[in-house]
């Protein structure tokens, strides 16, 4: 039996305090954890297969049609067993819940490092090789690769203004005008895109590194031409996504169309090199913010114009401006983004799409208003929190950022700073602190989840992915706490698509979405339990393995001498979002080292406050926000995937040249959660809490960077010659 | 990668002759084994000498004989080194990662490869890959890249940290030759500019086998190796010093100085250290001698900040062993 639910209405039950077991909330540890460390827990390329033939993908290093003169050659060196130049290849990876394949095709490259062959050997090695011996050949075409040398696209429905701020900005006491820019960036995930395809004749079976396997399944299906129900995907253990994985990725199309025409396993990974180049990036993006305010700080007019760029024809554009609608009160608005049609790699989701750039640079200004208005950074997001959605009026669901900013501040010991810049050196280096405020839309998206309680425990399965953030451990949660059972007798199942549909992972989206459908079934459950026992669902208390009412007290094990039971959940999105406006919130504190003669930064700490609602599992959700949080560490001050001024080439594509932060940039980092029951949020009263921890992350150390040495960064990330470069004398 | 014959020398003499017959040697393989799989270089044979013996460090003539390869976090914590030549322990510890420190070597450091992008990407044009190709790097990206020493044909940096401190030392290379004798070469004479063939990095002649590097007698004054680099560890200076500094009344008595992050090769200049010599410290002589260290810098877009970072540390640098 299926329990539904369209979230229409807040639901003021917060049914989760009234259960016995107790689970749900607590610091359980991740089930896979063991398996993972170990090394038991097998990533998509690690499956062993019988007969495994290996792929590799040839990289067009231009832009413009492209022929392969010594094809036969190739195909005839040892061990080459075919090289696929199909037009079903698809150009780069599909847009998060594209549900359909991506462009296809491998006559031409739109881009440097478009994958436009395949060459399939009995060993790694001789493909590898026979990859580099292909000779591609590109008859160049001419396409712009600089997002400012191009007419951008102004899409209306892109493009809002309320007001006049114009006259705003002419009036106003204290006025910020300033240009930031962010440079491309790549998830990085620590697995590379990977996948390995069989095919039986009828069926295929594809084991990948994807996050959204419901539709990755429509994408795989309509990308080589099969109907979805001959494609079966699994994922069950993913090393990380970061939206990279979103969509249907080009090693999986490979994979699947030479298992087809060979008839034997095909594994394809993608190098290192490739997973730069042709998964979509983090767009680059320009922002022209604008800032209003009368003498105590309290905005009258706020702008913000963005400029980022994608490939022709993809449907995807950087929200820069997504936080900006709602984080701020202003009366008189003007917000916008504009998209430059260039050939450089896709563009796509990266975490907290929108927020995560489009925050940090708004707080960058944010803290300039503050310096020039002579007011507290604390307490100008304090005088500026909107009552109600600036721009439709709707109420919040729920608004905790006082909170977060009061909390976070008291912990970090934010009272102690010295608001002028440059008061504190310790040998080269000075000393300084700065904060930012922390918002990120929330959303849930359609889910499924079954659980089937039996006398030895209950399965919970779904298609959902864990992708390193731990929906293994949470589903466990949920169902052992409403069904009474710790979650050692709980196991999770996930990452095939011979399940239910869940949410898959993606812009926080996870835990709250397929969550609820697992809670769902476990209501469903109980719904049963009752009625097998005869009294009201709401009257049962499920603990320890007995169904306890009244005064009885029932083993599980008995109610179930018939069989299990099962439950279906389903959650769906209602209207919900028509009548409130829902997000998450926070705020993020840095303390750093600016070496004064290098221009080197070292972050000497950071702390950031969160409100996302129910926080399911603190461990794995502290564990989100440091990711994030380290993120912010990279996009201020190392992060930046170079593209070649005159072919777009993404230039230091590897791990090299491009910087994530290691160990010694990270230092110690505090995450404390503000309490919160968002009864918009379903059932359980739960938020995303993956991608806010990355939004505004990188604002707070770049506010630190000034306030320690004056030094105002507003192109990203903050390297020694940039800080230099803005160092006072 | 393409196919090759794997050979593990025995004696020096074995691997002389593989070398002679055109085997790549192969040490720690942590940048041969990476530029093969991209097939930069591409060798038909390679000669292992890890099993050689050339892995100890023994006194000579008052100084140190390191042999080639003795792997750089072995030679960073070598009691010898870490007390008489500060410089190079801390060079090596500023270098790489803990995992890559543990299986390069001496030898392989000295002869690591530029990490400019386009000699690593075979899309892209490069001299030093194809003699004659042509450089994409210039009027490309350029951020790892020289700007003293260039040619209009490259613009590599030599990225090691090892080799500057060594540059600084005196350090010489010992060398043993396609008739198993043995030369030293000093440093200063052991890279080539890149000329017109950037991909003759140095002046070894085919069936050289490096066996070790001798350091001279500990020099006195002051030690210190700065390295300024896009992230805290695990990343190439954009700029880094070895610097020897030793005061007599209040006067530098002697300064020697080597850089990196600026060079097609370890940089040292003579003429600059000269101006510096019985001079009291003062912040508009280290300015002069930044001026004198960069009158034929080649600037290219995008490597401008060099000359500013430069100037900074080298002032710093200097009035901090000076003070
Ligand atoms: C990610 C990364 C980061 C790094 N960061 C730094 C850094 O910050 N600073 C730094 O200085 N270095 C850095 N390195 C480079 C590292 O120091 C070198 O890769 C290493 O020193 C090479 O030594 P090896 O023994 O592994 O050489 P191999 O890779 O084995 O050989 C390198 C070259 O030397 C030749 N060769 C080796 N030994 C001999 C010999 N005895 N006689 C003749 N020829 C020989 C080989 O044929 C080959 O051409 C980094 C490397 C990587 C991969």
């Amino acid at each position: 039996m299926t329990l539904d639910l369209k979230i229409d209405n807040p639901d003021p039950s917060h049914r989760p305090d009234d259960l016995a077991q107790g689970v749900l909330g607590t610091e359980t540890d991740r089930p896979d954890g063991w398996a993972k460390v170990a090394g038991s827990a097998t990533y998509a390329a690690e499956e062993t297969v019988g007969d495994l033939l290996h792929g590799v993908l040839v990289r067009a290093p231009g832009i413009g049609a492209v022929t392969c003169p010594n094809l036969s050659d190739v195909r005839a060196m040892p061990g080459v067993r075919a090289v696929l130049r199909d037009d079903r290849l698809i150009r780069n990876a599909a847009q998060g819940m594209a549900d359909e394949a991506p462009v296809q095709g491998a006559d031409a490259a739109d881009y440097v490092g478009q994958p436009i062959a395949l060459v399939v050997a009995e060993s790694f090695e001789q493909a590898r090789h026979a990859a580099q011996v292909l000779d591609v050949v590109i008859q160049t075409k001419d396409a712009p690769t600089d997002p400012s040398a191009v007419d951008p696209e102004v899409p209306d429905d892109k493009q809002s203004a309320m007001g006049d701020l114009d006259a705003a900005m002419a009036e106003a006491a204290v006025t910020v005008d300033a240009i930031y820019t962010t440079p491309s960036m790549s998830s990085a995930a620590m697995e590379p895109h990977a996948a390995t395809a069989q095919w039986d004749g009828d069926t295929l079976t594809l084991r990948g590194s994807l996050q959204m396997l419901k539709f990755n399944r429509n994408e795989l299906a309509d990308s080589i031409g099969l109907p979805p129900e001959k494609v079966r995907i699994m994922a069950p253990f993913v090393g990380g996504g970061f939206g990279s994985k979103l969509g249907i990725s080009a090693d999986c199309v490979a994979a699947a169309l030479a298992a087809m025409e060979l008839g034997q396993p095909v594994r394809v990974v993608q190098h290192r090199r490739n997973v730069f180049e042709v998964n979509t990036r983090r767009s680059e993006t320009r922002q022209h913010i604008r800032l209003a305010a009368d003498a105590d700080g309290r905005l009258t007019g706020l702008g913000h114009d963005a400029l980022v760029s994608n490939l022709p024809e993809e449907r995807f554009s950087e929200p820069v401006v997504q936080g900006s609608h709602f984080a701020y009160a202003a009366a008189n608005r003007k917000l916008g983004v504009q998209i430059a049609r260039i050939h450089r790699p896709a563009s796509g989701s990266v975490r907290a799409p929108g927020e995560s750039v489009g925050v940090t640079a708004f707080e960058l200004a944010m803290d300039e208003l503050a310096d020039k208005a002579g007011i507290d950074p604390v307490e100008l997001r304090l005088r500026n929190i909107p009552e109600k959605d600036p721009e439709s009026g709707k109420p919040f669901s729920s608004h905790r950022l006082k909170e977060a900013l009061t909390q976070g501040a008291e912990a970090f010991g934010w009272s102690a700073r010295t608001a002028a810049p440059r008061q504190r050196k310790e040998g080269e280096w000075w000393i300084g602190t700065g904060m930012a405020a922390a918002f990120r839309v929330n959303m849930v998206i359609e889910a499924e989840a079954r659980i089937s309680l039996r006398q030895d425990g209950a399965v919970v399965r779904s298609d959902m992915t864990d992708i390193g953030t731990g929906s293994y451990a949470i589903f466990g949660q949920i169902a052992g706490e409403l069904l009474g059972l710790s979650p050692d007798r709980v196991s999770v199942e996930l990452g095939d698509t011979d399940y239910p549909p869940g949410s898959g992972s993606g812009g926080s989206f996870g835990a709250a979405s397929t969550g609820t459908a697992v809670w769902l079934a476990g209501m469903e459950i109980r719904r049963q339990l009752a009625e097998r026992l005869g009294c009201d669902e709401t009257e049962l208390t499920l603990k320890d393995g007995l169904a306890i009412f009244s005064n009885r007290r029932v083993p599980l094990e008995e109610l179930l001498c018939d069989g299990p039971i099962d439950g279906h959940g389903h959650v769906q999105p209602g209207d919900a979002s028509e009548k409130v406006r829902q997000a998450t919130f926070g705020a993020h504190f840095a303390e750093v080292a600016v070496n004064g003669v290098t221009g080197e930064v070292r972050v000497r700490r950071m702390l950031g406050s969160f409100a996302a609602g129910r926080i399911l599992n603190p461990r794995t959700a502290r564990s989100q926000c440091h990711g994030g949080m380290i993120w912010g560490i990279g996009m201020a001050l190392t992060e930046e995937l170079t593209h070649d001024r005159r072919d777009g080439h993404a230039v230091n594509r590897d791990l090299a040249g491009y910087h994530l932060p290691v160990n010694a940039d990270v230092p110690p980092l505090d995450v404390l959660f503000v309490e919160e029951r968002d009864d918009w949020a379903g059932p359980m009263q739960a938020k995303g809490i993956g991608e806010l921890g990355i939004c505004g992350a990188g604002a707070a150390i770049l506010n630190a960077v000034y306030n320690a040495s004056g030094a105002r960064v507003r192109d990203l990330p903050a390297t020694p010659d940039r800080v230099i470069a803005t160092l006072p004398d | 990668m393409r196919p090759f014959d794997y050979q593990r020398a025995e004696d020096t003499a074995a691997a002389r002759t593989a070398s002679r017959a055109g085997a790549t040697i192969l040490a720690g393989g942590t940048n041969l084994l990476d530029l093969m799989k991209l097939e930069v270089m591409a060798p038909e044979r390679v000669v292992d000498i890890s099993r050689l013996g050339l892995n100890r460090i023994t006194e000579k003539d008052g100084g140190l004989h390191i042999g080639a390869t003795v792997t750089n976090s072995d030679l960073a914590a070598d009691m010898r080194i870490r007390r008489d030549y500060p410089v190079l322990s801390r060079a090596l510890l500023a270098g790489a990662s803990g995992q890559l420190r543990n299986k390069a070597t001496t030898g392989g450091n000295l002869l690591q490869r530029t990490r400019c992008p386009y000699f690593y990407d075979t899309g892209t044009a490069c001299n030093k890959r194809t003699p004659g190709e042509g450089c994409a790097a210039i009027g490309g990206e350029l951020r790892n890249h020289a700007i003293l020493g260039t040619s209009e044909h490259c613009v590599a940096l030599h990225p090691s940290d090892m080799a500057v401190a060594m540059r600084a030392l005196d350090a010489m290379v010992e060398v043993e030759g396609e008739d198993g004798t043995r030369r030293e070469v000093a440093l200063d004479d052991f890279y080539r500019l890149p000329g017109d063939r950037p991909d003759i990095e140095t002046t070894l002649a085919p069936g050289d086998l490096i066996t070790g590097v001798t350091l001279p007698a500990p020099l006195e004054g002051r030690q210190q190796y700065r390295k300024v680099r896009d992230r805290a560890s695990y990343a190439f200076a954009l700029v880094s010093i070895a610097a020897i500094v030793r005061m007599e009344d209040g006067r530098i008595a002697d300064a020697t100085l080597a850089f990196g992050g600026i060079g097609t090769r370890p940089w040292r200049d003579p003429e600059m250290e000269t101006l510096l010599k019985g001079e009291r410290p003062s912040a508009a002589l280290f300015a002069k001698a930044a001026d004198v260290l960069m009158r034929h810098a080649a600037v290219h877009p995008g490597l401008e900040f060099k000359l500013t970072l430069v100037t900074r540390l080298l002032s710093a640098t200097l009035e901090e062993m000076t003070e």
